[in-house]
């Protein structure tokens, strides 16, 4: 086939397979003009000082094109399968090497699901297990199935089509860009459709999360943390291709912390919190309990507990009502707390 | 004896990278020794140390490094086979991102942060480019967002290449990047024939040999100027 791709013209080329100009810009190769090469004489064309200069291979350009357009189609192709419909967790080993008692943990689009236990007991190897697919071939022994069957080893091993994605506390947006300039960014990195509407939804789900609105020329390292953290969940929940989205901890500061979990349900995620929490542990469907290692318990979130939420919702909904009270400069009265 | 070839620039998480994964490693009865390049100084040696990895460390001084690793590394591979290594990982200084010091037949792992920027695959050359491995840290401090644009990148750069995600601090996929690295089959005796997978720069200007005074006539050699006709898009 590198035979072929040598001697098809770059225009051609570029027509058919529009990402390849990504592919041209970072390796720093400029084709502006080469449409009516072939991509053998294009190559033939620089010369050898550009070509010691920039460190290029161009015996290997073809097959790394190659490669390139296989992935990137891949990608597209596992896009439209819509590919995980449920994530199924087998049973291993607790540090001491004792099974685990659970016969297997079925997860599907739109459950919530919460990890609690103590530090060092193991949440975070839970989570590898599952971002790694594991096949009884971590330290934990646990074997994960997706849509109830042995994995494909594209989900270990293809770049752009990671199982999941995560947010956790420590995360900051580290480019000098303005909000829409950075959203277009993401939507071309990931090949969006509709980059305008899906930058149109992601703004509003944003806003929608955030106590201060935000607009699209902020610069994203200039809004404030929970503008931030609002921005993040929405592009997550409506940009990243992930079906399966792990949290650690979501803070209270600023957003709506239920608002964004129906956010990123409502976008047929998987999700997992890691969580001390009690707010966000019950807001989930149910809890794994960790161990020594081990998935101790699995509970459902049962009745009593749905009524617990629900006054710990109320004291959510007071704290925000007395917060946005004092920004708008009222003054607050003891009548303001029912509890 | 298996040989790694660790590179990636300053501060990527080289070393947090090798040490989650030599305990992974350790684990397994595999015993692992490092070998660490850099240019003027380092302090890796003493972190290597304290986890009981046996290291040697070599400084290049005025030299290049990575040209000084192609002169060194014969003796890096007799080093780790007299201390009777199952796996023997030279740890790279990577200082200008141009060069690759991987060889033929030798597993080459490019490490590079998030933090770096999203414009860094671009930069980075043939150190990025050529290498089996891509490891990717310090996922946990950027949003996904940049974790996805950084990842696309990388791959565009070096679509043939694995890539992997790597916490260096809490050693999240550190175990399952072990996995892809040890080679029961390989037993590595001798580097000698071996080929560098890309050459270094041919350069070499007065600059290159000690010269110190600037001016057109102390400039000999393989001389290159900035362009100053064309527009910049190059620079
Ligand atoms: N937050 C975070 N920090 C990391 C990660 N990996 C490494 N670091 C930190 O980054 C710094 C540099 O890491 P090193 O492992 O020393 O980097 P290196 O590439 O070996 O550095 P040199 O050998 O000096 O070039 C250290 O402070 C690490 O703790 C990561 O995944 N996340
Ligand atoms: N079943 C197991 N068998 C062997 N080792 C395990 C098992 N589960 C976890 N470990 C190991 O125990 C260590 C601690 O686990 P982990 O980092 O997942 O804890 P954690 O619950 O995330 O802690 P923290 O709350 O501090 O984040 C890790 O080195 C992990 O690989
Ligand atoms: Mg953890
Ligand atoms: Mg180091």
């Amino acid at each position: 086939m590198s035979q072929s791709i040598r001697a098809k013209k770059m225009g051609e080329l570029m027509e058919k397979y529009p990402f390849l100009e990504d592919f041209f810009l970072q390796n720093r190769l400029f084709t502006q003009n080469a449409q009516d090469f072939t991509l053998e004489q294009y190559l033939n064309s620089l010369s050898e000082e550009e070509i010691e200069e920039k460190a290029l291979d161009i015996r290997k350009i073809p097959e790394e094109m190659e490669d390139y357009i296989r992935q990137v189609e891949e990608f597209l192709g596992i896009r439209e399968e819509q590919s995980v419909s449920s994530l199924t967790i087998l049973p291993g080993y607790t540090k001491d090497k004792v099974p685990e008692s659970f016969e297997k943990l079925r997860l599907v689009p739109s459950q919530i699901t919460s990890i609690v236990g103590p530090t060092g007991s193991g949440k975070s190897r839970l989570l590898a297990d599952i971002e790694w697919t594991a096949q009884a071939d971590t330290p934990t022994g646990r074997t994960i199935l997706i849509n109830d069957k042995k994995p494909d080893l594209k989900w270990r091993f293809s770049s752009n089509n990671r199982l999941v994605a995560q947010l956790s506390q420590n995360m900051n947006f580290i480019m000098d860009l303005g909000v829409r300039e950075f959203l277009e960014m993401h939507a071309q990195s990931r090949m969006a459709a509709q980059p305008e509407e899906t930058i149109r939804r992601i703004m509003d789900a944003a806003n929608e999360l955030a106590g201060e609105k935000f607009s699209e020329n902020t610069p994203v390292t200039g809004l404030s943390g929970g503008q931030s953290r609002a921005l993040m969940i929405a592009d997550t929940a409506i940009l990243s291709a992930s079906p399966i989205v792990l949290i650690d901890e979501i803070e209270n500061a600023g957003i709506d912390r239920e608002k964004a979990l129906k956010l990123l349900v409502s976008e047929d995620k998987i999700v997992l919190i890691a969580t001390h929490d009690p707010f966000l542990a019950l807001m989930a469907d149910q809890r794994i309990v960790i161990q020594n290692g081990g998935i101790n318990r699995i509970l459902p979130t049962n009745s009593e507990e749905k009524v617990l939420l629900e006054k710990l919702s109320d004291m959510d909904r007071t704290i925000q009502k007395l917060r946005s009270d004092l920004r708008s400069g009222k003054a607050l009265q003891g009548t303001d707390i029912s509890l | 004896m298996n040989l790694l070839v660790v590179s990636g620039p300053p501060s990527s998480g080289k070393t947090s990278v090798i040490l989650r994964t030599a305990a992974a490693f350790k684990n397994r009865g595999l015993k692992t020794g490092v070998v660490k390049f850099d240019c003027l100084y380092t302090d890796d040696d003493l972190l290597y140390e304290k986890e009981g990895i046996p290291v040697k460390k070599g400084l290049s001084g005025a030299l290049c490094p990575d040209h000084f690793f192609a002169s060194n590394i014969e003796e890096v591979v007799a080093w780790g086979k007299k201390q009777e290594l199952a796996i023997l990982i030279t740890e790279s200084a990577g200082l200008c991102n141009r060069c690759s010091p991987y060889l033929d037949g030798v597993k080459g792992i490019c490490v590079i942060d998030n933090l770096s920027g999203i414009n860094t695959p671009k930069k980075i050359g043939p150190m990025l480019k050529t290498a089996d491995i891509v490891v990717i840290t310090k996922g946990d401090i950027v949003s996904q967002a940049e974790r996805e644009v950084f990842t696309a990148r990388v791959t565009a750069v070096n679509p043939g290449a694995v890539v992997m995600h790597v916490n260096g601090l809490s050693g999240q996929g550190a175990y399952e990047l072990s996995t892809l690295l040890y080679d029961e089959e390989q037993d590595i005796d001798t580097l000698e024939g071996r080929k560098l997978r890309f050459p270094m720069p041919s350069a070499l200007c007065s600059y290159c040999l000690g010269e110190t005074r600037i001016g057109e006539k102390f400039q000999l050699g393989n001389v290159k100027k900035v362009d100053w006709q064309e527009s910049n898009r190059d620079m």
